[in-house]
């Protein structure tokens, strides 16, 4: 459970991974196949759809048939391009989400921790409310504050997760910080700088990879969430996951279920992939139950 | 001879570990009689405690019980399933476990612990059950006003004196007890060996007492099984094994035991390694600290023979 | 007992800071960081209509004057008037929906809690075994349930195609039962009107499932990391030892003092549960804050909104709060 840990152990730990540890490993596949599919489907979503996704292409609400393998939706478009063309939305707020949150909380976080001080209590004191505020409602605020645009949701769902990693990056440089081979650096005339990234870095870069793939499926959702409740990143007729499932539900009550559920399984897709890659991963990295 | 009420024969208990297979109990053999004591001593990792475990079936996963056989009042135990394993447990042979800090349920008052446990194996109602568990409680010192108390408002010794109570609750055949006394402070442990040669007595009951420190069990036992790697090494009478024993590693230990009286002897130690069980060494297991070890003893294992009536030993020395 | 009070005491002290900065960050993302009038007219309005609003809201002072205003009001329980309807106090709307939010809550709740419990506990009693590992996936699918998603498939096979429940909606019409709590669920019983609380009942299982399911995954995780580490203890050794019913040592030995650690967590799914709350509402037409916050948002009534997410917040806070002081009443040891 020792924090301190030097490149060579991370190597170590990195080659522990044995493929004897089944159902991990089956579920990091999953997770991995299922997100490295939709990338791909939104990287090549012009040559993968059949149909213009914004575009009238058969008739109004057609069920599942040869043509519209999905179906149509209210307006005459087909739902299967229209799932290909909405990852690319979803997957971009996401990238974005995570690249804002991350580069806010991890350098606060190393700042607190390291300087620590008053600077550090009134941090993390706002970083703690911020986190014991729920989420989904956080990001509503901001984006029904800032107005909705592809920013501004991105920006709505980074502030949730900023919390998240300034917490784990201060608890490890506080950790740290104090641990003897930091002592030692200082003692043989270490800068500052040289000892958060050359000591502090790589300790905290195992933990890295597990937050981020929480932290996409957290975006993904809540991305979806907004979009639902009408404060999605884009404005109709550009496909997006959760808008599409809000204007299929409507009709739902007769029987018209295509146009609702193929949009929200993909979430669930996408969601349960991040999901699947991050718990895989920390299993493997941190088996606590190993015996 | 009193009646046999307890024999295990080739008994063998590996775990099954990433690394490999620990041999942690490996081909024993041993009897108990009816009311008698069996002190068994060995190093930490010799396997007496295993061998504790294994008598109840309570062995952790990934360890295994591989082979032999334990015959109780005429039962094997190897042959039970897990059901017909209960009816035994805490009824016909219970156990007093190493730390008491940790073996009571935190949540449960004292007095529950007894009552449950009696309610569990017959059919008496709860007053009568509060009854026997006051009673129970009274023989092992316990004012009767702590029935309710909760086991965080108890001592170390207090709780190892429920323990006991527990382990005697249904007047068991043969009571376990793995290292009573090492978790406590040095008073408190003569109380506790005390309290449990008095009991012992008073309820006839059979035990088998496992210790890593040889004088403790000396004070107490009947018999003493002596074991090294997962083996049995000698096994006899308390005074002969003190008087006259045979084996090396009995000698070597016995030597090592500090003497008050003789203040000016030196701390003798066994020199070497405990065997590390997942490769143990060839031949006799103890030939590499053995003083006496010829070529033969790191060829073949040596046979468990009995020297004099009830005294046996596994030594090639001995023939 | 005085310890306790100590306790009590700092523990609402603490609360002040966290209250505060919840408020700021408020303010701070809804006048600071947000565009208020851009928010309430949307894009191009003439300069005369920004006027008034700024005027109306009272956009015009100083920033940090409108801040004290701001905590002056909340303070004083204003959460301000609604920018619409008759410009009716956000904090008698916002009471209006709330019974309907923690009559969904407090059911959600029970059916995540009895679903993640079991599942925990089956996990845990056959670790390693397939069964673990079903429900460890069931663990982790759940949290990736998109609630609108679930709530949509159990709508289309439970009210849609089998005809059986409501898919909105909180009870029939003109069936409401006499106001006592505002739980409709609870009213109907304490008025002995059978045929309100079937209704309210009927209505409320698809919801509450659809809530259940998607928190159950975590409690069907942390019941099942408890359970194993409870299990490996010494005392349900000795509990086997005694030849006890396995029955016997997982619920009542086991699963008991895994409790605690589970109820900890509780207090902390709060937001989690509010969150989800929102969109399950939605997904439903449930009257609830979630509905309502949805409404207004559509409709910008800015203050209405502002004055709801105040309340969300002072809400976690309070129940955090709540939960904390009980869990020192429950456990001794908590309070040192």
């Amino acid at each position: 459970m020792t924090p301190i840990l030097s490149f060579s152990r991370l190597i170590a730990s990195l080659k522990r991974i044995s493929p004897r540890r089944g159902i991990e490993y089956c579920f990091t596949i999953i997770g991995f196949v299922i997100t490295l599919s939709i990338i791909l489907m939104a990287i090549f979503a012009p040559y993968i759809a059949p149909y213009d996704p914004t575009k009238r292409v058969g008739g109004l609400l057609e069920g599942p048939n040869s043509h519209f393998i999905m179906g149509t939706d209210s307006l005459g478009r087909d739902i299967f391009s229209r799932i290909i063309y909405g990852s690319r939305i979803v997957l971009r707020v996401t990238l974005l989400s995570i690249v804002i949150s991350f580069f806010c909380g991890v350098p606060l976080g190393l700042i607190a921790g390291y300087v620590g001080g008053k600077l550090d209590s009134v941090l993390s004191l706002v970083m703690d409310a911020m986190y014991a505020f729920p989420g989904l409602i956080l990001a509503i605020a901001i984006a029904a504050a800032l107005g909705p645009s592809e920013i501004t949701v991105s920006l709505a769902i980074a502030v949730i997760y900023i919390p998240t990693y300034f917490r784990m990056i201060r608890g490890h440089v506080l950790s740290l910080k104090e641990s003897l081979f930091i002592e030692a650096a200082r003692a043989i005339g270490a800068r500052d700088r040289t000892i958060i990234f050359k000591y502090i870095f790589p300790n905290v870069i195992l933990s890295i990879p597990i937050i981020l793939s929480l932290n996409a499926a957290d975006a993904v959702l809540t991305e979806a969430a907004l979009s639902f409740l009408g404060l999605g990143p884009v404005t109709a007729p550009t496909p997006d996951w959760g808008m599409d499932l809000r204007m299929g539900h409507a009709y739902l009550a007769a029987k018209i279920w295509w146009p609702s559920t193929f949009p929200g399984l993909m979430i669930v897709l996408l969601t349960l992939g991040f999901s699947l890659l991050g718990e895989g991963i920390s299993e493997i990295l941190n088996p606590r139950l190993r015996r | 001879m009193g009646e046999s009420i307890l024999e295990v024969k080739g008994l063998k208990v590996y775990y099954y570990t990433r690394e490999g297979v620990v041999r942690a109990v490996d081909n024993v053999d041993f009897f108990m009689e009816k009311g008698e004591t069996v002190g068994l001593v060995g190093e930490s990792g010799s396997g007496k405690s295993t061998l504790g475990f294994s008598i109840l079936k309570l062995i952790p996963p990934p360890g295994k019980i591989v082979d032999g056989k334990i015959i109780f009042d005429g039962i094997d135990l190897t042959e039970l399933d897990e059901k017909e394993m209960r009816e035994i447990r805490g009824k016909r042979i219970s156990m007093v476990f190493q730390d008491p800090m940790t073996s009571l349920n935190p949540l449960m008052k004292i007095g529950d612990h007894l009552v449950e446990t009696i309610m569990t194996h017959e059919e008496v109602t709860r007053e009568e059950a509060e009854e026997r568990a006051l009673a129970l409680l009274r023989d092992v010192g316990i004012m009767p006003d702590r029935f309710h108390d909760y086991p965080h408002q108890f001592s170390g010794g207090m709780r190892q004196r429920v323990m006991i109570a527990l382990a005697l609750a249904l007047n068991p055949d043969i009571v376990i007890a793995d290292e009573p006394t090492s978790a406590l402070d040095v008073i408190v442990q003569f109380q506790i060996l005390d309290l449990m040669e008095r009991l012992k007595k008073q309820y006839n009951v059979g035990m088998i007492f496992i210790s890593h420190d040889i004088s403790v069990v000396a004070e107490i036992s009947d018999k003493i099984a002596l074991m090294y790697a997962g083996q049995i090494v000698e096994y006899a009478n308390a005074i002969p094994f003190f008087e006259e024993h045979l084996h090396p590693y009995a000698e070597l230990l016995l030597q090592s035991v500090p003497n008050i009286e003789l203040s000016d002897q030196k701390l003798k130690y066994i020199p070497g390694l405990p065997p590390d069980l997942l490769h143990p060494p060839s031949g006799c297991r103890f030939h590499p600290r053995c003083p006496y070890a010829e070529s033969i003893c790191k060829e073949k294992d040596p046979p468990l023979l009995e020297i004099n009536t009830g005294h046996f030993v596994k030594c090639f020395r001995y023939k | 007992m005085t310890s306790l009070r100590i306790y009590v005491v700092r523990r609402i002290l603490l609360a002040i800071p966290t209250i505060l900065i919840l408020l700021t960050i408020v303010f701070v993302v809804m006048r600071v960081a947000g565009d208020p009038v851009s928010a309430i007219l949307g894009g191009h309005a003439p300069a005369e209509q920004i006027e008034r609003i700024k005027e109306q809201l009272g956009l015009n002072k100083p920033l940090y004057v409108q801040y004290l205003e701001y905590l002056w009001q909340l303070f004083h329980g204003d959460l301000g008037r609604s920018m619409i309807w008759g410009r009716r106090p956000v904090l008698v709307e916002i009471l209006e929906h709330f019974p309907a939010t923690l009559e969904l809550s407090i059911s959600a709740f029970i059916v995540s809690i009895f679903i993640g419990i079991i599942t925990g506990v089956h996990s845990a009693r056959n670790y390693n075994k397939p069964t673990d590992h079903m429900l460890r996936l069931y663990g982790i699918v759940t949290y990736a349930l998109f609630i609108p998603w679930i709530g949509l498939i159990l709508q289309l096979i439970f009210g849609v195609y089998l005809g059986w429940l409501p898919t909105s909606g909180r009870i029939d019409t003109l069936m409401e039962p006499k106001h006592i709590t505002g739980l409709y669920v609870l009213d109907s019983i304490l008025t002995l009107n059978i045929p309100s609380l079937i209704s309210a009942i009927r209505h409320l299982i698809l919801p509450s499932i659809t809530l259940g399911i998607y928190l159950s995954g975590i409690y069907t995780r942390l019941t099942r990391s408890n359970m194993l580490e409870i299990l490996r203890k010494d005392f349900i050794t000795a509990a086997k030892a005694r030849g006890l019913p396995e029955d016997t040592i997982i619920y009542k030995h086991a699963l008991k003092n895994a409790f605690i650690p589970i109820l900890t967590m509780m207090g902390l799914q709060f937001a989690l549960l509010l969150a989800g709350a929102v969109l399950t509402e939605t997904t439903f037409s449930w009257p609830g804050m979630g509905t309502f916050l949805a409404e207004r948002i559509f409709y910008r009534d800015y203050t209405t909104v502002q004055g709801t997410i105040v309340f969300f917040a002072l809400l976690v806070v309070s129940v955090s709060l709540i939960i904390d002081i009980l869990y020192a009443y429950i456990d001794p040891r908590i309070r040192y």
